[in-house]
């Protein structure tokens, strides 16, 4: 299997499972499973490629820019679209027993028809955008990429699901557009809109100004930096839990990712330093807003969804951390890192979130008193999960919250350190606060049985974002391949 | 000031009423056209674009973002009207609560 | 003799392994899970002597792995990790014996015994640990991992005292992470070295590392409960018999003393400590400890309390010894982890198996309890003795050592505090041991259940009779090469190395 095979597949295979599912409603749920392994095969060929040969590109038809379009894969998008592989296996494997429980699907057959088809265009889309290399495809793939998610949220077809949809498709199209002004703007200027092309050519005139500022403020709007985040807990609870892991765990760190190879790619030169400055800070404010808000919450999912709010805000430290060139390797590193163990996580908490909610039959996080006794994997699960958000040792965000940690030392910014630490603090209050509930002793009516898959993909999920912090050194080898100029001077 | 300018002129325009619009109109329907409205002057810009290279011949490339940025607006509209649709069936208003959790 | 670099990993896997194996077992399996206690406990003991034997001979035990570039999980065994990891093994495997007796037919026991080993493989994880890092994973993963046997049973006071322990130990862990991180952004990567390694690579800003210094000690003493960061430990006390004896008496409070030793002596070094006239800070917040510990203890009726505040004074025994610098008194500090240790967990054994057996809690309710349960009450007996230092018991040989050191780096003010701390402990321990031996009891005890042949089940009388006589063997036998005393000057003479 050739390199060019291998990176079509990771984004045409699912597209075309996501059609045939659309067709062939029977057999959508074992045709995503088969392409859920299928991709993990590809991601970590794709790595394997790209550890040996360094970045590489690829031409689709022979086209070549500015008509055809270009795929690239560096260490960063291998290990995105590896991260996206990985927790969608998860995901696809918890939602074929998650959708055949009558409540959640077999009443409104249609839902369960709807969910394969989403599931597999959003994931060709995520591949789409992570080898995208253009940031004109880089709006096509974020558009495709919130249309399918919009859908998911709506899936419930619930009163309150369907406003949050509806919120979420009016912000997240403004924003595309606002993304898709600002690229405009850079042709206009430049005549490209290939990122490395731009990169080396940007001036940091009027028209470049302007447009930093329309791409930065559409991308903060879809990752839903505080204060932009008023969309996103009603979007992520009101979702089916599988559905939620997907946009918590996958999509928001869509359009991170956009952002983050736009800063060190195509604004590098730039002198960023007070907007970076600017969104650090921003960031710090929704890691204490979004824990503060999520300690508050009387609903699991909601919980876990101000959670998102929060652990978002750690990624975006390295706006500001990373403009020091001392700082810059270990920021850069730390929040592609957190990206991807969040992930991880995250999906496991919606996931073990939603076991929870099945088996209790209610949202709220007080009718969980006593439920570890009776569902102890699921409960453990979630704790897992809470110790991946917390970043408590050995997780994988505890290793990259101790790079953060380091570039926020070595650059001297302490008010970050205090934030990171803080943040870790209310992490453990709100994820202890559901697991000390459901260690509460007394007697409970018995919960419905959950489904072994319900049960145990949360706990491998979990289990993966704390192996993260073990395995991490080949995950940051990967992440030095075509690592941006830059940071890269200073290992 | 030449025909480029003007066009860019009223596109940024048209993306401003639209944007301002979409967080002002209380109704979903409104807000919905004036997404589309922010995405035609979008679009409208893109096409004065085209005009950059010297001589008659236009820049396709544009052109080309154009036409899919169409189909993405189409879609995305038509996606917004179906769950519109479903959520007037629902509930009978139009619009949406203003701390929806 | 590659097996022979991995046996560091192998003790922590010991207990790491039947802990997972339990919780997959399932609740109905008892015997299955009994054994596999027993493999682990036995399988530990056997590594650890294997190790002892070969850091006599000079071996160097080393597991490295690279967590990130410059950032390493390293375990290593030292005269030091080994000290703790052998207390840590033989206690875990008398708290196997007592908390199967203790738990029979309460429920959630595949839990308990679950998190249980895993909390053992934590310290010994701790007491292994060659760097700071490697140090506080396994620091964290015993707060984490202690957290649901403190909540076990699941009232509203457990679940409490489960929230004022993670309170003070999550953030203890945090200002730790800090102090390590900015460590290490100052000096690079520094592994534990005998003799401590700060003192060539520091040039200049000696205030930054007191900081440092301060913000160490301060995640340490959490767990050491070092006044004012103690507040957890009386509150935790509403677990399990078992899990006060082991964890709260052994394995947490000994993990936050065995890391400022680590500190002092292998990271900053005795005499960088004493350049930076930190160590007198140490002294001071660990007499004070000391005195307000033993103080509060006298005003507790709840035995399991008393015996906490009792733990709280203590184990700043050991941050005292640290603190003076000099050879003796850090013997005595060293080995006192180990007595206290031994004769802590003999009155946490005694005071659950009053309370198991005859629902009696509180010390104002003891009256004659020796006419009922004599054993227990004997082992109860030499543990006080041991605490207030009378010869022939373990706190004897600690005391005098301290005393003797203290007087040796010329500051008598401590002989001052040992000896208020000696008077406070008869006050707060002998009216229990008189009350117990020489009143007529008050009347019936509040639920008496009665086990047969002895005066409780058995598994619960067998564990305190082999630590009480462990206390009194140990002080005996001070003199001879295997003793605890011995290995604790072995570790000192490397430390104090020229």
């Amino acid at each position: 299997m050739s390199f060019e095979l291998t990176i079509l597949g990771l984004i045409l295979v699912p597209l075309a499972a996501g059609i045939a599912a659309f067709i062939v409603t029977r057999f959508a749920a074992i045709l995503a499973v088969a392409t859920a392994l299928l991709q993990s095969l590809f991601a970590f060929r794709l790595a394997g490629y790209v550890l040996s040969n360094g970045p590489l590109r690829y031409k689709i038809g022979g086209w070549g820019a500015p008509l055809g379009i270009d795929l690239y894969v560096d260490g960063l998008s291998a290990l995105m679209v590896i991260m996206t592989a990985l927790v969608g296996l998860a995901v696809a494997t918890y939602s074929t027993s998650y959708f055949a429980i009558p409540e959640h699907g077999r009443e409104h057959r249609s839902n369960v028809d709807i969910f394969w088809p989403l599931f597999l265009i959003l994931w060709s889309a995520l591949n789409a955008l992570f080898l995208s290399a253009d940031i004109f495809n880089l709006y096509v793939t974020l558009e495709l990429l919130t249309l399918s998610a919009i859908a998911l949220i709506g899936l419930a077809g619930t009163v309150k699901s369907l406003q949050a949809a509806l919120r979420y498709l009016l912000i997240a199209m403004s924003a595309s557009l606002f993304y898709l002004l600002g690229v405009a703007l850079l042709y206009s200027v430049y005549g490209t809109v290939d990122w490395e092309l731009l990169g080396a050519q940007m001036q940091f005139d009027l028209p470049d100004r302007c447009a930093i500022v329309l791409i930065c403020v559409g991308l903060l709007l879809k990752t839903a930096l505080f204060p932009l985040h008023f969309w996103l807990p009603a979007a992520h609870a009101n979702a089916p839990a599988p559905a939620s892991a997907l946009l918590s765990g996958l999509v928001l760190k869509a359009s991170f990712y956009v952002l983050l190879r736009m800063w060190f790619d195509v604004f590098p030169y730039a002198d960023l330093r007070a907007v970076g400055n600017l969104l650090g800070i921003l960031g710090a404010a929704a890691i204490v807003w979004g824990s503060v808000q999520a300690i508050r919450q009387q609903h699991l999912k909601l919980l876990v969804a101000y959670s998102t709010v929060a652990q978002i805000g750690y990624l975006f430290l390295v706006f500001s951390l990373a403009s020091e060139p001392s700082a810059s390797w270990n920021a850069w590193n730390g929040a592609a890192y957190f990206s991807v163990s969040h992930a991880f996580a995250k999906a496991a908490a919606f996931m073990a979130a939603g076991s929870l909610v099945f088996a209790t039959g209610s949202a709220k996080i007080d009718d969980l008193a006593g439920i570890a006794q009776q569902q102890p994997v699921t409960v453990f699960a979630f704790a897992l999960a809470g110790v991946g958000l917390m970043g408590l040792p050995p997780s994988g965000a505890f290793l990259s919250k101790w790079l953060l940690l380091n570039a926020s030392l070595s650059s001297g910014k302490w008010f970050f350190t205090a934030v990171i630490l803080l943040g870790s603090l209310l992490a453990a209050i709100y994820v202890f606060r559901v697991v000390a509930k459901s260690f509460e002793a007394g007697e409970r009516q018995p919960t419905r049985h959950v489904p072994a898959l319900m049960q145990w993909t949360p706990l491998v999920l979990a289990l993966l974002s704390i192996g993260l912090g073990i395995v991490a050194t080949r995950p940051l080898e990967l992440l030095k391949i075509g690592a941006p100029v830059a940071i890269e001077k200073t290992p | 000031m030449t025909t480029v300018t003007l066009y860019a002129l009223c596109g940024v325009i048209l993306f401003g009423i639209g944007f301002y619009g979409v967080i002002i109109c209380r109704h979903l329907l409104r807000k919905v056209m004036a997404l589309n409205l922010m995405g035609t002057g979008v679009f409208l810009i893109l096409i004065a674009l085209a005009r950059r290279t010297p001589g008659d011949r236009p820049d396709p490339v544009p052109h080309a973002m154009v036409l899919t940025g169409i189909v993405v607006a189409v879609s995305a509209t038509a996606l917004a009207l179906a769950l519109l649709r479903r959520l007037h069936r629902e509930t009978e208003i139009g619009d949406l609560p203003h701390d929806a959790k | 003799m590659t097996l022979n670099q991995f046996l560091p990993l192998l003790v922590v896997f010991s207990s790491l392994i039947p802990g997972c194996i339990i919780f997959l077992l399932g609740e109905e399996r008892r015997i299955a899970r009994t054994v596999l206690n027993f493999v682990g406990a036995i399988c530990m003991i056997f590594f650890v002597s294997l190790m002892l034997w070969g850091v006599h001979r000079n071996h160097v035990y080393e597991v490295r792995y690279p967590l990130i570039d410059g950032v390493d999980f390293a375990l290593h065994a030292d005269p030091f990790s080994l000290l703790f990891v052998t207390l840590s093994a033989i206690l875990w495997l008398c708290t196997t014996i007592y908390a199967i007796g203790y738990l029979e037919d309460s429920p959630n026991r595949a839990r308990f015994f679950g998190f249980f080993s895993i909390c053992v493989s934590a310290s010994a994880g701790i007491a292994l640990s060659a760097n700071l890092l490697t140090f506080l994973i396994f620091y964290e993963i015993l707060t984490l991992t202690t957290y649901p046997l403190v909540v076990h049973r699941g009232t509203p006071e457990a679940l409490r005292g489960g929230r004022i322990y993670l309170a003070y130990t999550i953030s203890g862990g945090a200002v730790l992470l800090l102090a390590i991180v900015w460590l290490r952004s100052l000096v690079g990567p520094i592994d534990f070295t005998e003799g401590g390694l700060l003192a060539e690579s520091v040039n200049g800003n000696r205030t930054t590392f007191r900081w440092i210094f301060g913000l160490l000690i301060a995640g340490f003493g959490v767990k050491a409960a070092l006044v004012p960061l103690h507040g957890w430990l009386p509150e935790s006390m509403v677990a399990p018999a078992p899990v006060s004896a082991l964890l709260h008496a052994v394995a947490v409070v000994k993990a936050g003393a065995f890391g400022i030793v680590r500190v002092v002596y292998d990271v900053f070094g005795v005499e960088f400590c004493s350049q930076l006239g930190v160590t007198t800070g140490l002294a001071v917040a660990a007499s004070i400890t000391i005195i307000y510990g033993s103080l509060r203890a006298v005003y507790q009726d709840d035995l399991k309390r008393r015996l906490a505040y009792s733990t709280i004074s203590q184990v700043s025994y050991i941050a005292l010894g640290t603190a003076i610098a000099g050879p003796l008194a850090t013997t005595g500090g060293i080995v006192h982890l180990v007595h206290q240790g031994l004769m802590k967990i003999t009155l946490f054994f005694a005071a659950g198996n009053l309370a198991e057996t005859l629902g009696v809690y509180k010390v104002s309710k003891l009256n004659g309890v020796a006419h009922r349960m004599p054993w227990t009450m004997l082992a109860f007996t030499i543990g006080a003795m041991g605490m207030i230092g009378m010869p022939p018991m373990a706190g004897f040989i600690s005391k005098w050592y301290l005393g003797s050191g203290a007087l040796e780096a010329g500051q008598p003010w401590v002989s001052l505090v040992l000896v208020a701390s000696t008077i406070m402990n008869a006050i707060y321990l002998l009216p229990i041991v008189y009350s117990a031996w020489f009143k007529e009891p008050d009347g019936p005890w509040p639920h008496d259940h009665n086990h047969g042949k002895f005066e409780t089940h058995l598994f619960l009388l067998i564990p305190p009779l082999l630590t009480a006589s462990l206390t009194v063997l140990v002080a005996v036998f001070a003199e001879t090469s295997i003793s605890p005393l011995n290995w604790a000057r072995f570790i000192v003479s490397r430390e104090y190395q020229p």
